[in-house]
């Protein structure tokens, strides 16, 4: 039987979507037993939030101080301790996930599959190589703990409905020092949908000319009620931050609906937004690439398209 | 500090649109551009930024590959490395192989800090940096944008999901580079000459003490699904009624 170890990723009191994405992908292994584990300094909140999805059997809590933030060094030395009588570990391939897992499976000492989208047996999965120009289906021994992230846009989340059994786990696992928490600084909290669970886009690209003009994007969004994206050219210019790109090295996403401003489709951005369900692209230039992925293209300048459009939907 | 490592791999250049072979045993890269890891040229240039600031003495960079990577340890020297370091392998090998060679390279070096990029754009598994910090003991900083010195510690702050995050490691450490770190100077022809003097060492991968086969095995290499063609909207009005149809507005 194959006993698959979660870990959870959440901001101290609310379960990131990305993990009830990994128990669908977990879920896809034959006879799969799923345990999510929290690593909290308060992990109760998160723990119940998990408890409650379905296809879940257990959830352990691992409470500490020293788990207050989600630093590598210090989870991976209890997740490495917790994984024993594990067959599977897996995490979600977020900032988080790609962070830890890999500082894991070395303390393991096995190799990690990354980014796995499609379950092919318990030890045999398919991820994106090149940009997603090249899938992989790769192979671990079953002999040994099989290290994985999952690619969120790949698997819908789990339902809810479900009570699996909360109990404390005892680690122990001597936790180095050499690593600290200073600050983070995120997006201020708003009403609008998160980027990598939004079932609708709307991203701007260099072609918005400021920070000023991406407010034509964003007013855009609040119509819809989406999300905000950004291809990279936006992001180093400064008209969107960081957490908003869009593409291989930013957010891969996969929306019911994902709007391109202004973006002319380059492979790195595509990459991130072919499991969109519909795509609708606005440029000028009937040659973009983006043309070629879109469901719905309109040749025109964003300036007097983007208004326009908002104003047909009032 | 004394000595920085950095990692520069030899992939496909990020302008090539690869194509899977068609009997599946993996990407055809006969006569494509090959290029260093874009994420390898910012962690390099953070190196020489750093030296450069006076706060480093010696640049270090290091490939495992082919005898052809010696093209992007050229580039990496005319870029301002010092020397040069190859490990000599006749097949890719797996991130937890490239892993465990640097942490090899990087205790014999004594190096006070390793820059690896995020991610290879080749296989784009993004394992290697946290892998090194986890063998060998140390900090790790992924997805830096921003990294300053202070002595025996660093300041590093990371591109994370929710913005941007800021952590304090003690040296020697680990970091990844991100897109935003800096922007990698361009090379210039004086340089290129300069850099065919500089020390390029090859080292033999069975000379290292490690295992090539982790276990892992590539099955199948396919092309992805291609989308459904779309339709050219002639103007606004069209648009918002086709989406309406579909009910996504
Ligand atoms: C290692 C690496 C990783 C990368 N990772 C990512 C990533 O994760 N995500 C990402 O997005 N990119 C990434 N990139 C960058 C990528 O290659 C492109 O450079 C980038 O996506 C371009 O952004 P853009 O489409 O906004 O800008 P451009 O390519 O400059 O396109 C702007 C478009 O706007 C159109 N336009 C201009 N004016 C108007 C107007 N008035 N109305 C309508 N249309 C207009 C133009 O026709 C053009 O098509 C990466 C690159 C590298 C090397």
């Amino acid at each position: 039987m194959s006993k698959i170890l979660i870990i959870a990723e959440h901001d101290g009191s609310a379960l990131n979507q990305a993990t009830a994405r990994a128990v669908t992908c977990a879920r896809q292994i034959p006879g799969a037993h799923v345990t999510i584990a929290v690593f909290a300094a308060e992990p109760a909140a998160v723990a119940s939030a998990a408890a409650v999805l379905a296809g879940v059997d257990a959830v352990v809590t691992v409470a500490s101080a020293a788990n207050g933030h989600a630093l590598a060094a210090t989870l991976a030395p209890q997740v490495v301790a917790l994984a024993a009588g594990y067959t599977h570990v897996f995490a979600a391939s977020t900032s988080f996930g790609k962070d830890l897992l890999p500082r894991v499976a070395a303390l393991l000492g096995v190799p990690q599959i990354s980014d796995a989208m499609a379950v092919e047996g318990a030890y045999k999965f398919k991820r994106p190589t090149y940009a997603g120009n090249a899938i992989v289906t790769l192979e671990a021994p079953a002999d040994r703990i099989l290290v994985a992230t999952v690619r969120s846009a790949s698997f819908e989340p789990a339902a809810g409905g479900g009570s699996a059994s909360i109990s404390a786990a005892d680690v122990s696992a001597e936790l180095p020092t050499h690593t600290r928490f200073v600050s983070l600084s995120a997006a201020p909290k708003s009403d609008r949908p998160d980027l990598a669970s939004a079932a609708k886009v709307v991203s701007g690209g260099r072609a918005l000319a400021s920070k000023e003009n991406f407010d034509i994007v964003y007013s855009l969004a609040s119509k819809m009620g989406a999300a905000v994206g950004a291809s990279r050219a936006a992001v180093d210019a400064g008209y969107a931050s960081n957490e908003l790109q869009v593409g291989q090295t930013g957010k891969i996403i996969a929306p019911e609906l994902y709007v391109a401003v202004g973006i002319s489709g380059a492979i790195q951005h595509l990459t991130g937004i072919k499991d969109a369900k519909t795509i609708v692209a606005i440029n000028k230039d009937p040659e973009a690439p983006i043309f070629e992925v879109a469901d719905f293209g309109l040749v025109a300048d964003l300036f007097v398209a983007v208004p326009e459009i908002e104003k047909a939907l009032s | 500090m004394r000595k920085i490592l950095v990692g520069v791999k030899r992939v496909v250049d990020y302008n090539v649109r690869v194509r899977v072979k068609p009997d599946g045993s993996g990407v055809a890269l006969e006569g494509v551009k090959m290029s260093v890891n874009p994420f390898d040229e910012i962690a390099l240039e953070e190196a020489l930024r750093i030296k450069e600031r006076g706060e480093a003495a010696e640049v270090v960079a290091v490939s495992i590959g082919t005898d052809e990577a010696q093209q992007q340890l050229r580039t990496a020297l005319a870029m301002g490395a010092d020397r040069a370091i190859l490990v000599k392998v006749t097949e890719a090998v797996d991130p937890l192989v490239a892993s465990r060679v640097l942490t090899e390279i990087a205790k014999r070096e004594n190096a006070d800090l390793v820059i690896l990029g995020k991610q290879a754009i080749d296989d784009d598994a993004a394992q290697t940096a946290p892998m090194v910090a986890a063998l060998w003991g140390r900090p790790q900083a992924t997805f830096a944008s921003k990294i300053a010195i202070n002595g025996g510690t660093a300041i590093v702050t990371r591109e994370v999901d929710a913005g941007l995050e800021t952590i304090e490691v003690d040296l020697p450490a680990v970091f990844s580079a991100d897109l935003r770190l800096n922007e990698p100077r361009y090379v210039k022809l004086p340089d290129i000459m300069k850099a065919k003097k500089k020390p390029l060492d090859v080292v033999e991968f069975a000379s290292l003490g490690v295992t090539a086969d982790v276990g892992l095995k590539t099955v199948f290499v396919e092309p992805p699904k291609p989308r459904a063609k779309g339709i050219v909207v002639k103007d606004v009005a069209e648009l918002v009624d086709a989406l309406k149809k579909k009910g996504l507005v």
